[in-house]
């Protein structure tokens, strides 16, 4: 979220997962905009009634995989047999078992650097990054719930949190 | 909307904690002034290692001739501490990776430290190929980039360079994958934090907000991390392996090497974290987090793993005197009755019998025995590595060239600079970073059977706690 369009939110603050569970479907009912979800770690069931479409990361991760996998066995079969073919122990020069080993290093190599480059740009984050936090307490035992007041009504918001039992209601620009 | 809960599932995190006392107990130790143990700890480790370095320095200014080798034993110390560490060094991601995997929830309680651990263990273990090359200042040429020697490239048949993908990729993944899952837990002592401390927590953690997507998108790679990593973790000690089983020395050249090795990697790597986590939890206060029933766990590995390692030392026993080869049966008769008999039967009680005594669950439960008997696999485990190494190559083919070896004052001080530089990067771990991964604990909190009535229930008064803790609708 490292926009630089300010926001303003009006977010209130939960207890317990469940009770955030349960007022995200309120919301949902309400057709109320939910601007986003904040919590301590990561609770289970929120993706599919928040309606957050699964992750297309690992996609990224096997393509990430299959350029490891393609650099690792095209570039030493080029090495062994085009570029400076040399005979070990009287093997062939292009001795797939022996590229095995480092083929499948790379693959992962590959794929793990590549996947967590993408989940950090993805997400905006990185040395450096300095996000507004909405509350310090979120990263400690607190649930967030926020509204962008422009497209949900502040009275909405508030009567919303009371309904469902947040334990604060606060706003913040981000 | 509450889980599923297992009445016969014991609590994964006792004294009934709520969120914010697992912040406060496992994020406290990085704010506090260090005690007076870890100052003392650091100390030492940081004089250990500084030794270490000087020995280092000694070893590439003077030459590998300072080192006790010599031309029927030309690898010794320097390799067997380099498996030994590599070996510690696969606990780490066997807890983060595999288990996760399996959905073992308790593996959270360990995992943190356990990759830690194995960070360190890996760059300790990096080093001694490293130095053994003799010229340190042309490492780079194991490394295939184009040069103006050519280009002349490494040979990527191998198993040595097979080892240098491998080290590599393990240590870069290992530190990815664990970074990652210590993003959120920054974030929470950033938010703790004032001032230039909190700054520089907002540094590492990468300006993290909790959001759901994130933690959507951060659940993925983990997954996928620890999907990798399994293969991984497997590979690296199959590839160290196959330094000794591609060789056509007697004794090595056996295709029991690589499953053989990767046993032997798990039960020492578990016996390290063993050793570790006993202390640490003291030292920390985290009894509630790493339980009696997270020692019980791994002890059960170490059982498993030490049990695995002795069929595979009866198996090549019988392999050699089976194949009817006469090298490969003197190779095994000179492990066991030649000149470092001591070794192999160090090696045989440490690694094969020693475990057996976790049959007994009240054994498995007991920390001291626990604690003493980490160490002694891990002794146990260098005398493994020893007697493959040394003692083979000492008896080989020609008997005119037979030979002894000990250790010289400068092979004794860089494995000993190891330990130093090992327990001086743990020690500032501690002190930066919360050795518990809180997200993942608080995480498992609930799912973890804090229903749990049976007659080994540690408190009477779950039932009621429940209520105020979850207070549901």
């Amino acid at each position: 979220m490292a926009n630089n369009n300010h926001i303003e939110v009006i977010f209130g603050l939960y207890d317990d997962e469940e009770d955030l569970l349960l007022a995200v479907k309120a919301a949902k009912r309400d057709h109320l905009d939910i601007y986003d979800v904040f919590s301590p770690f990561p609770v289970h069931g929120l993706d599919p009634i928040l309606g957050l479409e699964e992750s297309r990361l690992h996609q990224a991760g096997f393509i990430y995989g299959a350029l490891g996998t393609l650099t690792a066995f095209l570039g030493m079969t080029w090495i062994f047999t085009k570029d400076w073919p040399i005979i070990f122990g009287g093997k062939p020069f292009w001795s797939v078992p022996a590229f095995i080993p480092i083929t499948f290093e790379l693959t992962v190599l590959f794929a793990a650097i590549g996947m967590t480059v993408t989940f950090y740009i993805i997400n905006g984050l990185g040395p450096g990054v300095v996000n507004t936090y909405l509350d310090d307490r979120i990263t400690d035992d607190k649930f967030c719930i926020a509204f962008d007041k422009s497209s949900v009504s502040i009275e909405d918001a508030q009567s919303f949190f009371k309904a469902t039992g947040a334990s604060e209601v606060n706003s913040k620009t981000i | 909307m509450s889980a599923v809960v297992s009445p016969i599932r014991k609590p994964l995190i006792t004294g009934n904690k709520t969120y914010h006392q697992i912040t406060e107990d496992l994020i406290s130790p990085t704010e506090k002034t260090p005690t007076k143990e870890w100052v003392i700890g650091f100390v030492i480790s940081v004089a250990v290692l500084t030794f270490g370095v000087f020995c280092i320095l000694w070893t590439i200014w003077v030459g590998i001739g300072s080192w006790n080798l010599n031309r029927t034993i030309n690898w010794s110390w320097d390799i067997t501490n380099f498996v030994w560490w590599i070996g510690i060094g696969h606990a780490g991601t066997l807890i983060s990776a595999i288990l996760l995997l399996f959905r073992q929830k308790w593996r959270t309680g360990v995992n943190r430290a356990a990759e830690a651990m194995t960070i360190f263990a890996v760059m300790c273990a990096g080093l001694f190929p490293l130095i053994h090359m003799g010229r340190i200042w042309l490492a780079m040429f194991i490394l295939p980039y184009p040069n103006t020697r050519g280009p002349l490239w490494p040979n990527f048949n191998s198993p040595l360079l097979w080892d240098v993908f491998a080290i590599s990729t393990y240590l870069t993944v290992s530190l990815l994958f664990w970074y990652t899952g210590l993003v959120p837990d920054f974030a929470t002592v950033r938010d703790r934090a004032k001032g230039l401390r909190k700054k520089i927590y907002n540094t590492l953690s990468f300006g993290w907000t909790g959001s759901a997507k994130h933690w959507q998108r951060w659940e993925s790679l983990s997954l996928v991390l620890a999907g990798l990593s399994t293969p991984l973790v497997l590979s690296v000690h199959t590839i160290v392996s196959f330094d000794f089983a591609t060789s056509v020395i007697p004794g090595w050249h056996t295709t029991i090497f690589p499953p053989y090795f990767v046993a032997g990697a798990i039960f020492s790597g578990f016996a390290m974290v063993l050793t570790l986590m006993i202390i640490t939890r003291k030292l920390l206060h985290l009894e509630d987090y790493i339980t009696v029933e997270h020692i019980e766990s791994m002890n059960k590995v170490i059982l498993l793993t030490g049990t695995i390692v002795g069929v595979a030392y009866l198996t090549e026993l019988f392999i050699a005197w089976y194949s009817g080869y006469v090298y490969e049966q003197f190779a095994f008769f000179n492990r066991a009755l030649g000149p470092y008999w001591w070794a192999y039967f160090g090696m045989m009680f440490c690694n094969v019998v020693s475990p057996q005594f976790f049959w007994k669950k009240s054994w498995r439960r007991n920390i001291t025995l626990t604690f003493f008997l980490s160490i002694v696999v891990n002794i146990g485990m260098w005398f493994e590595r020893f007697v493959i190494i040394a003692t083979t190559l000492a008896r080989d083919y020609l008997p005119s060239s037979w030979s002894l070896y000990s250790p010289s004052w400068v092979e004794i001080g860089i494995y000993a600079g190891t330990f130093g530089l090992f327990f001086t990067c743990y020690l500032i771990f501690v002190r930066v970073a919360p050795v518990v991964a809180v997200a993942e604990i608080k995480h498992i909190l609930k799912s973890a059977g804090n229903q749990y009535i049976g007659e080994n229930a540690t408190q009477k008064q779950t039932h009621n706690h429940d209520h105020s803790q979850t207070d549901h609708h």
